[in-house]
């Protein structure tokens, strides 16, 4: 009489795979290759770090040097603009009112944007991932705790908090911290983690009760075991379509509170390696608008490819990671 | 429905109260205060700083400010005042001799009443929703009727655009296209009684709720048209007309209903860099001022009333969503 082990194994080799397995991962990536928008997103955002890390090599000049008699140049191709002066070659975008070429500073405005766009996200990971994990594994009482707390900040308007957080603690020690940056990592970090609490905390709910689960429980894992090898690998792939989408969200706060004059404080130590941001960049071009147009669109332009290649990026994700999700938002 | 309104209502207190407490330990946080000036003008002397300080209940413990401001405190006659809850708002710091909530929804002497600062924020915001709908609706419908055409396409482009790029970069690129570049309007306009003057800042608000709701339209189109009902409806010989009016847009526009609520909310708070950016004279350009001057009751004031707009309009989608689509159940 055949055994049910060995039945099994039988029907375990009828039904061997005819192609190599793959993984979720590796599935989700030949969709994503496939996504010609997301490619050239990807592409985008890869240029953009290899500038970030690259900026003292690939930068012509040094940011903050003033070159005496060669300032408001307009780029390299205009002959003559509104202040009479033609492009120079040794200052391919131009420099600014006081002689600082612009490229330059763009190159090193990268860098702020891109560490902007990641510190402050995985911060937030963190803080959402284990509120959310608690709040959907622990009872009810925690679980209504945590989730009014998430509502109260949900509720909360955040370019306005960022804007009083920003401006009321700039002049103190915090703010003074890396160029204000730290203090920029705080504020975006506090408010955001809501949604990413909100999310694993419905995957959970929604996993827990699973026969994964109930299995992994019966043969006696404990619940930081259940937590951190069953349910959270399963919430990873909206995570990551998250993030794809809140890195642009924070650069583009970044560039808004540089360009009211809040955010990054601009260096004037060479030695520093925050030198200037896009949005510092911004504020400054945009008194010279009439002038030197060029000095807020470089920077725009800049925010608008970075931005609108993340976006490419969450949305190829998106599809990618969840096919029934194709089509739709 | 009733039980669940007051509820939601309730539950707007916690919200309000958490928002206003932040801001206001904030702001005190923040060194230096109301009287401070410039550095390198006069500064107001101690003596004065004292006085004014007493009028103004600053030398108060901070709890009691804080209940002063909200829900109100007795005068030094033992006369009470009402705080925020009555509407009133505080003597505004820096514009002396005037309260907050006359800056704001105050209008100026013979003039209509939408020429208050909350009356030009207002009709920016409403401005940039219309042009959202007027634009955004049919895009989506259109896109979705023809779809993988080549209007699909463009307005798919174009709604990429406008989701992925922030509201104020859009506005640098307009306001470098069309008034420095081809001068058509100033780059700040001294005046804002010509109605060409309001053309871009409108655009450049509503360009982000255009492509947003073109997309959610075009989806939802896609999912409506797929139903059975709208074969049923082709299936006993309805003008297709009759079918993409009655039977599909009036299914496929719940979703885009909805969320135009808060997204007059967003449009109203999330003005305050486009009204930075064109001098535009609403309340997010008091908003933004208040902070660096440090004039505490205005920026209390004007938190609150954003709080307020933004609960509302949160309060308002789940309550319609009720009304315009009966299978859902408000619990």
């Amino acid at each position: 009489m055949a055994t049910v082990s060995e039945s099994a194994t039988r029907s375990a080799e009828i039904m061997v795979l005819s192609r190599p397995s793959r993984s979720l991962w590796g599935d989700a990536w030949s969709r994503l290759i496939r996504n010609k928008a997301a490619v050239v997103g990807m592409v985008v955002i890869a240029i953009f770090i290899v500038v970030a890390l690259f900026a003292p090599l690939l930068a012509p000049h040094d940011p903050l040097q003033i070159y005496d008699g060669k300032a408001t140049l307009p780029p390299v191709w205009v002959e003559k603009s509104v202040t009479g002066k033609a492009g120079d070659s040794e200052f391919l975008l131009g420099t600014d009112s006081i002689g600082r070429d612009l490229l330059s500073r763009i190159i090193y405005g990268a860098r702020v944007s891109m560490i902007v766009g990641l510190t402050p996200v995985l911060i937030i990971l963190v803080i959402g991932v284990v509120i959310g994990l608690m709040s959907g594994y622990s009872g009810p009482r925690v679980d209504n705790l945590l989730m009014r707390l998430t509502d109260v900040i949900y509720a909360f308007p955040d370019l306005l908090f960022y804007i009083i957080m920003m401006i009321s603690l700039r002049d103190t020690v915090l703010g003074k911290l890396m160029n204000g940056l730290f203090l920029l990592f705080i504020a975006l970090a506090v408010v955001s983690w809501v949604g990413v609490a909100r999310l694993v905390r419905g995957q959970v709910l929604s996993l827990k009760n699973k026969e994964f689960v109930e299995a992994a429980r019966c043969i006696g894992s404990s619940d930081t075991r259940i937590m951190s090898r069953h349910i959270l690998p399963n919430c990873l792939s909206p995570l990551v379509v998250w993030m794809a989408f809140a890195i642009p969200r924070m650069i583009i706060v970044e560039a808004v509170l540089g360009y009211l004059g809040i955010g990054l404080r601009p260096a004037t130590d060479s030695a520093a390696i925050f030198v200037t941001s896009w949005g510092v960049l911004l504020s400054e071009g945009n008194t010279t608008i009439n002038s030197q147009p060029w000095i807020l669109l470089a920077p725009a332009i800049c925010v608008a490819l970075v931005v609108m290649a993340f976006t490419f990026v969450g949305d190829g994700l998106r599809d990618a990671l969840d096919p029934r999700m194709r089509g739709t938002m | 429905m009733g039980k669940y309104i007051i509820r939601r209502l309730l539950w707007m207190i916690p919200v309000l109260f958490t928002i206003t407490v932040v801001t206001f330990l904030f702001m005190h946080a923040a060194p230096g205060g109301p009287w401070d000036r410039d550095p390198g003008r006069r500064q107001v002397d101690p003596a004065t700083q004292e006085m004014l300080n007493h009028r103004y209940g600053l030398d108060k413990p901070m709890w009691r400010q804080y209940v002063a401001y909200i829900i109100g405190d007795f005068d030094d006659d033992g006369s009470f005042v009402c705080g925020a809850i009555c509407g009133n708002l505080g003597p505004s710091y820096r514009q002396r001799g005037r309260t907050v909530q006359d800056i704001l929804f105050g209008i100026p002497e013979g003039q209509p009443f939408w020429n208050s600062r909350m009356g030009y924020s207002a009709r920016l915001g409403v401005l940039a929703l219309a042009l959202a709908v007027i634009v955004g609706i049919p895009a989506g419908i259109i896109a979705a009727l023809r779809q993988n055409t080549w209007i699909d396409y463009t307005s798919a482009v174009i709604a990429n655009i406008g989701v992925s790029v922030p509201n104020f970069v859009m506005g640098i690129f307009l306001i470098i296209i069309f008034a420095v570049a081809l001068k058509l309007v100033p780059v700040v306009p001294l005046s804002w009684n010509s109605p060409k003057m309001w053309v871009i800042p409108a655009l450049v608000l509503g360009f982000g709720t255009m492509a947003f709701t073109a997309r959610l339209t075009r989806s939802s189109m896609l999912e409506v048209m797929r139903q059975d009902y709208v074969r049923t409806a082709r299936a006993k010989g309805l003008a297709e007309r009759a079918v993409i009016i009655r039977h599909m847009l009036r299914n496929a526009l719940i979703p885009v209903v909805t969320v135009l609520g808060p997204a007059l909310a967003g449009l109203l708070v999330g003005s305050f860099i486009i009204e930075r950016m064109f001098s535009f004279p609403g309340i997010g350009q008091e908003f933004v001022q208040s902070i660096s001057n440090r004039d505490y009751s205005m920026i209390m004031g004007t938190t609150l009333i954003y709080g307020v707009l933004i609960a509302v309009a949160n309060l308002a989608v789940d309550i319609s969503y009720g009304f315009l689509d009966p299978r859902i159940k408000v619990e």
